[in-house]
């Protein structure tokens, strides 16, 4: 058996070096503005508008690496900001999700379907169509120019795929175990917090990891519309300072964008193998 | 009280906080809207019902340039998406070393905030020191600089290449877990009888992954449809409109010039079409269930 697999698995020379091919060409694509980005990082300022285009830097250095915190002083902030807003947002959504999904996972009750339903079809409008009203919204309870008014929105629109993720994985939790705790006399709330709570770790784990990159990927639209103070921008909107009133300080921009994600990036990749698991979880039929 | 029935009521509580926040950040403000769109809402005090004069108003020649330009714009996108990410997933499913740092390299366009990666493609589109025109005119493909973002056609491609490249990575990921689930003693069968490769790739792996490719491809299409920050951030629907969506229309009617009512209005147009597309979506899900079940 185990040398079929292997014979199935063989390539000749040329399969070898075309999927390879194929991988490249596919994975330039991905990284080509991360790459292209860190070059111009590399660049000085005055030989970035140089022509004609060269792809490797002359007389790179990371100098813009040190002299980003001189031209934005409040960047430190914005990173803050960014962390502190997906992290509210990812608390909050759980908080919401967890009791929730458990109830479509576990209690039948008429309407679900129909429920679960109306939970998703949320996804379907994107905060743009709603602006208008949120805006108006935000301005009657005084949450517009505040950290409320990036993390309420923001919130809504990840409960659903976060119900979504989490009543699947909990639905998969076998039932023979809450069944022996019912027939023992256990209430719902007992099977919620002792039976299915621990059982769920990994797939809230999932949940919270995916919500939260969800509220750190896509904090724009409302952080643009809703806030204009400096104090509370998050990175994205933040690294608009650095389009100047002359011209942009683009090695900057650069550089404070790679400095900007690399708290993200190391933990998101740190925590990478969950990742693929919430992308893929629920997704396609088990 | 009967078990089940403290069941029921329990289930309840456990979704009147979800409920409750979904209701008034979003099934308010989407009624908000519908109810603004009948008015002439704007940054003065007063408030006009006006029926269904914004309705007439937004209906003429350029309105119905802009959804099809929108469906246009998002039938591209979407298809890209599709052929890139089917594509990067195949590649990636392959039993070649390195196969698991290709992984994780795929995710990046998807962690990092998407309006980073939307300012560096804004540098790679520059004409005079972006990177595709410089290499371009290195291979001599062009004769001169390129600025990708100042003309209509060429600014309507660059959204929609930056916009493929922030959904190819969770196209690629389902995708690939799609592959991944085909049962590998078809494979091993076909195999056995002798089918080349490409022949096992064609007749089994597709077919067993179009139902998801399918499911992909419905919702992406919502997200693509709504796809906001590519356009806003390169181009803000310039150069003269050509890049202008639904979505950047409403946008800019309500927030740019304070016309509340009539962005309303355009947003419910929004809606609308949005709806058809789940509908579509569900109808598709079900018979694609029913046509595996059976």
């Amino acid at each position: 058996m185990m040398k079929k697999n292997a014979m199935i698995d063989r390539y000749r020379w040329w399969e070898v070096v075309l999927m390879y091919c194929g991988i490249f060409v596919f994975l330039f694509f991905v990284l080509a503005p991360f790459i292209e980005g860190f070059l111009v990082s590399l660049k000085p300022l005055g030989l970035l508008f140089s022509t004609p285009y060269r792809f490797l830097p002359e007389n790179g250095s990371f100098k813009a690496y040190f002299t980003m915190w001189e031209s934005v002083p409040e960047f430190g902030r914005y990173i803050f900001n960014s962390f502190f807003i997906s992290t509210v947002i990812t608390v909050v959504v759980l908080l919401l999700v967890v009791p929730a999904s458990y109830a479509f996972a576990r209690i039948n009750f008429r309407g679900s379907g129909t429920l679960l339903g109306a939970f998703l079809a949320v996804n379907m409008f994107s905060g743009a169509v709603l602006l208008i009203p949120l805006f108006r919204l935000m301005r009657a309870y005084g949450m517009l120019n505040t950290y409320w008014s990036m993390i309420v929105p923001g919130v809504a629109f990840l409960i659903p795929t976060a119900i979504w993720l989490l009543s699947t994985y909990m639905r998969r939790i076998p039932r023979e175990l809450d069944e022996a705790a019912y027939v023992d006399g256990a209430s719902h709330f007992y099977i919620l917090r002792r039976v299915i709570l621990p059982l769920a770790m990994p797939g809230i784990t999932v949940v919270a990891i995916t919500t939260f990159i969800g509220a750190y990927a896509q904090q724009f639209i409302f952080a643009l519309t809703f806030n204009s103070k400096t104090e509370f921008m998050p990175l994205p909107i933040g690294l608009y300072a650095y389009f100047g009133r002359q011209e942009v300080i683009w090695n900057e921009l650069m550089a404070a964008s790679f400095v900007g994600i690399a708290p993200a990036m190391i933990l998101i990749f740190a925590l990478q193998r969950y990742l693929v698991a919430g992308l893929t979880a629920g997704a396609v039929k088990q | 009280m009967s078990a089940q029935k403290s069941a029921v009521i329990f289930a309840w509580i456990l979704l009147i906080p979800a409920l409750a926040y979904v209701s008034a950040i979003v099934v308010y403000p989407l009624l908000q809207t519908v109810n603004l769109s009948f008015t002439d809402a704007s940054l003065r005090r007063t408030t006009n019902y006006i029926g269904w004069e914004n309705y007439a108003k937004i209906f003429d020649a350029e309105f119905a340039t802009i959804i099809g330009r929108t469906f246009l714009w998002t039938f591209l996108s979407v298809s890209i998406k599709m052929i890139i990410g089917t594509a990067g997933a195949m590649l990636l499913n392959a039993a070649l070393p390195g196969r698991a740092l290709f992984r994780i390299l795929t995710m990046p366009p998807w962690i990092v905030p998407m309006a980073i990666g939307i300012f560096m493609w804004g540098w790679m589109y520059n004409g005079q020191f972006g990177m595709i025109s410089g290499l371009l005119q290195r291979f001599g493909l062009v004769d001169g600089p390129v600025a990708f973002l100042a003309y209509g056609h060429t600014a309507f491609w660059a959204t929609i290449i930056t916009d493929v490249w922030i959904g190819v990575p969770m196209v690629t990921m389902y995708m690939l877990a799609a592959v991944q689930s085909v049962p590998q003693d078809l494979h091993e069968a076909a195999w056995t009888d002798g089918a080349s490769r490409l022949y096992r790739m064609r007749r089994i792996t597709l077919p067993m992954i179009f139902p998801a490719a399918i499911t992909m491809s419905m919702i992406s299409l919502i997200s693509t449809f709504n796809s906001f920050d590519p356009i806003w951030i390169l181009t803000q629907g310039g150069p003269s409109g050509s890049t202008t969506t639904m979505i950047i229309d409403t946008y800019s009617t309500a927030l740019g010039s304070k016309k509340f009512g009539e962005g309303a209005a355009r947003a419910v147009v929004i809606c609308l079409f949005l709806s058809a597309f789940a509908l579509l979506y569900f109808r598709a899900v079900t018979k694609l269930s029913k046509r595996m079940t059976t």
